[in-house]
């Protein structure tokens, strides 16, 4: 294949290498007759894949659970009422449920729980694993500095956000934090989502949670979300209630603290 | 009225047309997600067959969701033309399917039919036909709207250049944009979904849009695919926009679930139609569709999602809309599983979009927790190519990098018209050969931006690059 005048690749105009400062999208990749070139092609079917591979992979539920008892924190594993990741996309609704006897389980085995941490695999292990404990290590010590502590944290397998609810109703939680992998797109396959319900029940209305949204470090970056989310964790206990009364306003107050305090995640 | 049927020594009954329908519906998620669908394939093939014999004026009396409660049955019900209706009266489905079929359903025929059809008609015929059936019977109707140009003539395929970035940054849009109408993209529209939903980002948007649009002097429409209350408001304050669009669907509940009304939307129609921007026609509606919007809004009133889709056709159709597309593996594999799923369910739509009058688009799409890959995207678009399709959405290099999801590319469009030989919207085809992009039949030359372009995005270039 050559890029010469008479080669079968037309690649894109010079100029138009430019149009790419300004966009992820995928433009000026040039053509083959009136296909994508070979390289473009195979980057997509490249980045499809790592999407793909982001939705059906697992979490390692063991060494995450053990992982967050290595920080001291009281925790357990469990599973929604979606048995297989087959059943998990297609029954959206049994990805919300928590069968009575987990529930049971668990209140035996860490309630009650004033704070309460999910991490469910969602629509990514991959962002699980690749952000949720950077997440939990910058956001603990900033509940701290608030004076409050994660009283219980659960791994759900096959969860999907509402799950939070029936878990948190389990532990008496005033409130949940819910870490789950976002549904991945071909340029990012590893985006961590984060939900905050104040006294959750089963069959909360999405309005009534606060989501931060995009965690990673090309997105947002734990250690900035950490910041947000215990800014809106603060606000919730302090006025009781999470969702679209309370908007978050935390860019106010990063704005008036040093840089190197959030870094270092003083 | 009940519906049953005896096969092999069972006999399989059906309380009302609702659950017939929905037990004849070819399988998908979504229903049995609902709890509607088919016990099994042989249960699903009872029902067919139950659902050929039932007489087409059945659904005129037939209840899927309550007249009282819901104006879209309001809407169809009141809108219903017996006269038009008279010619297939007295057929079954079945014998409907076989006039669609046959040479006597004419492209002439079919349109004089439409005021006579209701959308369970449709979807119930729509449900005993195979892929090529519901190719070959879209492939008759024609559905011709216009704006800046003319969109649905024979032999034409349009395309939406959607140029969408995750922060609504002016430049990114305007990249994807340049990138787009050098490929030949955009003679639909060229239409951002914001991801910011204010009234003055909807401003800045629709005034990008049309800043280039003028300056290349393009033939052709803009809309930012905001809401719609939002879109009367920037009208208000004197935004230049062509299109309103609102994503809509078949019941009451569903649209108010979109945060609209048949009223809205009307208040919307008029405050377009008051700007008085269409040069070659007045049709100023954008509307979005997809099977599986009303069941996820919880106001299915337990009809198949494939009827409710046809139901939100009955909405688009009192506006008079330049353009309509369904979204038709956007929303996931919880209502249309996988590639197959997907590809049956756009060619329904489309029939049946087209058979009630609709200038129907189709988004060929899915997404990463789907089971679905470019290469079931080829086979759809080849055929909704074939099945005439008015426009298809294209995105640069197929994937989205706002809404997460892969469509078709601008490549595509290229392709499929050297494949079946589809044309652009006439005066967007003339446009192309008179700035030397293409060479007036449509293929693009190969090869630099044309001269004639030089100087327009070189003036752009700059006013990007001074907007840093």
């Amino acid at each position: 294949m050559s890029d010469g005048d008479d080669g079968a690749l037309i690649p894109a105009p010079a100029s138009l290498a430019d149009l790419r400062r300004h966009t992820a999208a995928r433009v000026a990749l040039g053509r083959a007759g009136n296909a994508l070139p070979t390289a473009a092609h195979l980057q997509f079917t490249l980045d499809h894949a790592k999407a793909r591979d982001a939705v059906w992979s697992a979490i390692d539920g063991t060494r995450l659970i053990e992982a967050l008892r290595a920080r001291g924190l009281k925790a357990a594993g469990t599973a929604s009422r979606a048995g297989d990741r087959a059943t998990y996309v297609r029954r959206p609704d049994l990805g919300r449920q928590l069968p009575a006897e987990t529930a049971a389980g668990l209140r035996t085995s860490l309630g009650p729980a004033r704070i309460v941490l999910v991490i469910a695999d969602g629509l990514s292990a991959a962002a699980v694993e690749a952000n949720a404990l950077a997440l939990v290590d910058a956001l603990a010590p900033r509940l701290a500095a608030e004076g409050h502590g994660i009283d219980a944290a659960v791994v759900v397998e096959q969860g999907r956000v509402a799950i939070g609810d029936p878990i948190g109703a389990a532990l008496g939680a005033d409130l949940v934090i819910m870490l789950i992998g976002e549904r991945p797109g071909l340029s990012a396959a590893d985006s961590l989502g984060c939900y905050l319900t104040f006294r959750p029940v089963a069959g909360m209305p999405d309005s009534g949670r606060n989501c931060v949204s995009n965690i990673r470090p090309e997105g947002l970056p734990p250690a900035n979300a950490a910041f947000k989310i215990a800014w809106l964790a603060r606000e919730a206990l302090r006025r009781e209630l999470t969702g679209i009364d309370l908007k978050e306003e935390s860019a106010a107050e990063l704005a008036a603290r040093p840089a190197a305090a959030l870094i270092e995640g003083a | 009225m009940a519906y049953s049927i005896a096969l092999d020594g069972t006999t399989w009954r059906f309380p009302d047309l609702r659950d017939l329908m929905a037990k004849a519906t070819p399988r998908r998620s979504g229903d049995e997600l609902a709890g509607i669908a088919a016990e099994s394939a042989v249960h699903r093939i009872a029902a067919q067959m139950a659902l050929a014999d039932a007489p087409l004026a059945d659904f005129l009396s037939a209840t899927f969701v309550p007249y009282e409660t819901d104006d879209v049955t309001r809407l169809i019900v009141d809108g219903h033309d017996p006269a038009a209706f008279r010619p297939v009266a007295a057929m079954t489905v079945g014998e409907f399917r076989e006039w669609l079929l046959s040479p006597l359903a004419t492209a002439e025929a079919l349109a004089a039919l439409r005021p006579g059809l209701t959308p369970e008609m449709v979807a119930a015929v729509s449900k005993l036909m195979r892929v090529q059936d519901l190719v070959l019977v879209a492939a008759k109707v024609r559905v011709v709207t216009a704006f800046r140009n003319t969109i649905g003539l024979p032999g034409r395929l349009a395309t939406r250049l959607q140029p969408n970035h995750p922060t609504d940054d002016s430049r990114g849009i305007a990249a994807s944009l340049i990138d787009g109408l050098l490929l030949g993209a955009g003679d639909a529209v060229l239409g951002v979904n914001p991801a910011t939903d204010g009234v003055q980002d909807y401003i800045r948007v629709v005034t990008l849009l049309d800043d280039i649009r003028t300056r290349l002097k393009v033939p052709t429409q803009t809309c930012c695919l905001g809401h719609v209350t939002t879109a009367i408001k920037a009208i208000e304050q004197g935004a230049p926009v062509d299109l309103v669009f609102q994503s809509i669907a078949g019941s009451e509940g569903a649209n108010a679930g979109f945060g609209v009304s048949l009223a809205l939307l009307a208040e919307a129609r008029d405050a377009a139609l008051s700007l008085g921007r269409g040069t070659a026609g007045r049709n100023v509606m954008y509307f979005e569709t997809g099977q599986g919007a009303a069941l996820s809004a919880n106001a299915h009133h337990d009809v198949d999602q494939q009827t409710m889709e046809a139901r939100a056709y009955a909405v688009a159709r009192r506006f008079e809309p330049l353009l309509v597309n369904t979204v038709v593996g956007f929303i996931g594999p919880e209502y249309l599983y996988n590639g197959k799923e997907i590809t049956r369910a756009g060619l329904e739509d489309h029939f049946c979009g087209k058979l009630l009058g609709l200038p129907m688009g189709v988004d060929v799409c899915y997404t990463n927790h789907c089971d679905a890959d470019q290469d079931d995207m080829d086979a759809l678009f080849l055929l909704l190519a074939n099945a005439g399709v008015n426009f298809v959405i294209t995105v640069p290099g197929a994937d989205d990098v706002m809404l997460n999801y892969q469509s078709l590319s601008y490549h595509d469009a290229l392709g499929a018209r050297e494949i079946t030989g589809r044309r652009r919207a006439p005066e967007f085809e003339a446009w192309l050969a008179e700035v030397g992009l293409g060479d007036g039949a449509g293929r693009l030359y190969p090869g630099a931006e044309p001269l004639a372009m030089r100087p327009a995005l070189a003036a752009l270039a700059h006013r990007l690059d001074a907007a840093e």
